[in-house]
């Protein structure tokens, strides 16, 4: 049986294929980012941030993985049990077949292109699993969080950073 | 800028941090206290002042304005639970909690409000708490006010507030000023950092000192674990020493005796404490009715600079549209406005790509309108419950029901108007599928088609409330009116989760109120002194 990409998160079968991988992932528990999983999530941040990012590819590159750094601390600050969600989570994304059926993106996330990249994270947004919607909350939030975390991307909303002077 | 944590500190005040403990420990005290926040803050003040010896255990760290530097990125991950995204079990809700020594009081806004008397005639009428009313606890609010400076603010409201005076006022809704616990505020806007300049009158600069300099022990990075109780009674408290991340164990092992034991760790820590030791628990209340003041958000483009990260973050609010229903009829919200940072805010807004580049791009202008929604006074509004993950921490399912966003459509309508009443150009419900809307007309035929559910609609809560609800009777309680547990006879809860239901106002005065009553109450039994007067 061939199931449409589309059928097969529609049936449930995706959520249940999150959590079987989530027991068989659970052994890493907490743990550093490996490079398939850096070279994932800045694929997402690239497609996450354009419009903050410059277009100029290699300052793009770097930014980009200064957001990673910055996921990466985020996580280590989340309680054991939500790192070891978001471990699964990106565990997943890098496993070629999962990031095929369940984010329908064709090529390994360092080839996929920013339209790509944005077209799986609106299909995750407005899916009707609030397992995949929620997976795309998390990486909206870590990645935006990471993002203006820093203070070279204030100047570029006008904001000020905090009061100087007196302290 | 003065610390008067590290003046303290230096002058010999009994702080452990758990995570340097070379060995394993044990520790006879009067009372502990986990918690010290709001509730555990006060209830230290009070017991120490009547000569008790007091421990306080706080799993989170002890930060003060030296450390208090303003940056979210800092924060978020020292001073609050799980770095700021705590949230419910199906992600669908993130909660703010503090947790450094003076709890959430230490990253709160400084709003101030007396439980309003609606919400105590329906905890007479429905719980039996007849001993808790306007009358009886005013005397409490007064004197937690005079202590914690609560005043009306008269500066100027900044421009974030302002948007909700000019739109209220064309539309004729009444706004009022909010109190503030603040003593030489600077105005700066930074409360969810950490007060930098030490205006906030937060539990960390106000109880705690006071505890602390009459021989109190203040433990932080000390998680307590179980309590043991034989018969009747408590027996001990195990604390598990946390690693300087606060999130690994450090392997070392504390534990407490003492005659009387005060859980004050807040609403979801509180009940969890609870559930973890096996406490008794015949009725199956205990997490249950677990509230969180549900908020959504309505964000607008103003024509002119707003800042709303600058200011005195809440300074006006409306409560007009609590007052439509009665209160256990469609759920009735409190407008104020939230202060805007660009984690805060860029975390929350909708979208992504260029679509979120381009309202991050206009953060000056933007103004935002929160509304609280006054959950648990609907038969249908019954809350969350709390519960055990694997690793023995909470969790918490809170279901948003039809009940939620029928409140909620009507609260984004509300917030509308008044934006465009104010003069806005453009505005939002933070909702992933609103395209946003350039007149009321179009926002009030948009707004009344938003698909509202989970994960579309953002909803996110500050004021976490109840868990271990007070009432009457074991049947529907956890506690009584004085905070005492129905089953042990030396278990107290003094804290924000002994609320029955929401409160329709920010809580932090509720439990200053309540807690300084409670408090007083178990000092004089603890103590063989007369007990202080009750109206
Ligand atoms: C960002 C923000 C803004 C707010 N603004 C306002 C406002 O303007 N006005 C207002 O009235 N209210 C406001 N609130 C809410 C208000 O501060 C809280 O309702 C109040 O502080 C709750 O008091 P509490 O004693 O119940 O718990 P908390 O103040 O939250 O304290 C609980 C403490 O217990 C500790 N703890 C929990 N479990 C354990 C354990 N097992 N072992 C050891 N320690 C433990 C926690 O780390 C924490 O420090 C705000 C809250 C937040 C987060
Ligand atoms: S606004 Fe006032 S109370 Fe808040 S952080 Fe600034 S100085 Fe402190």
């Amino acid at each position: 049986m061939i199931l449409s990409r589309r059928q097969f998160i529609q049936t449930g079968l995706a959520g249940s294929l999150v959590l079987s991988f989530a027991g068989w992932l659970n052994a890493a528990g907490a743990r550093r980012l490996s490079a398939a999983e850096r070279e994932m999530l800045a694929a997402l941040c690239s497609a996450l941030l354009d419009g903050a990012l410059p277009k100029d590819t290699e300052q793009r590159r770097q930014l980009v993985a200064l957001t990673v750094d910055g996921i990466a601390t985020a996580v280590a600050g989340l309680s054991l049990a939500s790192q070891k969600e978001l471990g699964e989570l990106f565990g997943l994304l890098v496993l070629a077949p999962a990031r095929l059926l369940l984010a329908g993106v064709g090529k390994p996330w360092r080839e996929a292109s920013v339209a790509e990249v944005s077209e799986f994270l609106q299909d995750w947004r407005s899916s009707r699993l609030g397992l995949l919607q929620s997976a795309y909350g998390a990486l909206h939030d870590l990645t935006f969080g990471a993002w203006y975390a820093r203070a070279d991307t204030w100047e570029a909303i006008g904001y000020p950073g905090p009061p100087r002077g007196y302290f | 800028m003065q610390d008067p944590i590290k003046t303290g500190l230096a002058n010999g005040w009994k702080h452990i941090d758990a995570s340097t403990l070379a060995r394993s420990q044990t520790v006879e005290a009067d009372v502990v206290i986990v918690g010290t926040g709001a509730g555990g803050g006060v209830t230290a003040d009070i017991l120490s002042d009547a000569g008790l010896r007091v421990v306080l255990i706080e799993e989170g760290p002890l930060r003060s304005s030296s450390d208090f530097r303003m940056r979210e990125a800092d924060a978020y991950p020292e001073l609050y639970q799980e770095s700021a995204s705590r949230k419910t079990a199906d992600k669908a809700v993130n909660i703010l909690q503090g947790r450094c020594v003076g709890g959430s009081t230490t990253v709160n806004w400084t709003s101030s409000f007396r439980t309003p008397p609606e919400v105590f005639d329906f905890w007479q009428r429905q719980f039996g708490l007849r001993q808790l009313s306007v009358e009886s606890m005013s005397s409490w609010f007064a004197v937690m006010e005079h202590k914690l400076w609560v005043r009306s603010w008269d500066t100027p409201p900044n421009q974030n507030n302002q948007v909700l005076v000019a739109g209220a006022e064309k539309l004729g809704i009444p706004v009022a000023g909010i109190k503030r616990n603040v003593k030489g505020c600077w105005n700066l806007g930074y409360c969810g950092m950490g007060c930098p300049t030490n205006a906030k009158q937060s539990m960390l600069l106000t109880t705690i000192p006071a505890a602390l300099n009459r021989g109190a022990t203040l433990y932080t990075r000390l998680r307590a674990e179980r309590l043991r109780f034989n018969g009747s009674r408590v027996s001990a408290l195990d604390c598990m020493a946390l690693q300087p991340d606060g999130i690994h164990p450090a392997g070392k092992r504390v534990q407490l005796r003492a005659r009387h034991f005060v859980v004050a760790g807040g609403a979801i820590g509180s009940p969890a404490l609870l559930m973890r030791s096996g406490i008794p628990d015949p009725y199956r209340l205990l997490g249950k009715r677990t509230f969180l003041h549900p908020v959504v958000i309505s964000s607008a483009l103003m024509p002119a600079r707003v800042d709303a990260y600058a200011g005195a973050p809440q300074s006006i609010y409306s409560d007009y549209f609590l007052h439509r229903a009665p209160i256990d009829g469609p759920l009735g919200f409190k407008l104020e406005t939230p202060p805007l940072h660009p984690v805060l805010y860029a975390t929350t807004l909708q979208g992504f790509g260029e679509a979120h580049a381009r309202l991050m791009r206009e953060f000056t202008h933007v103004n935002a309108l929160l509304a609280l929604l006054r959950d648990g006074f609907h038969p249908e509004s019954r809350g969350g419950q709390v519960r055990l993950g694997s690793d023995g921490l909470p969790v918490l399912d809170y279901p948003l029901g039809d009940v939620i966003w029928e409140g909620a459509r009507r609260a984004l309508l509300a917030m509308a108007e008044i934006q465009f009443a104010a003069g806005a150009r453009w505005v939002t419900p933070v909702h992933e599928t609103s395209p946003g809307y350039s007149s009321w007309a179009e926002a009030k035929k948009g707004i009344a088609e938003l698909p509202l559910k989970p994960f579309l609609c953002r909803v996110v809560s500050a004021h976490v409330m109840g868990g271990c609800g007070m009432a009457d009777t074991p049947q529907r309680g956890v506690v009584d009116h004085r905070g005492r547990h129905f089953w042990l006879g030396n278990l107290s809860v003094h804290d924000g989760s002994v609320f029955p239901t929401s409160l329709g106002a920010n809580p932090q005065l509720s439990i200053y109120g309540l807690v300084a009553r409670n408090a007083s109450l178990l000092a004089a039994e603890l103590s063989g002194r007369p007990p202080p007067v009750i109206p």
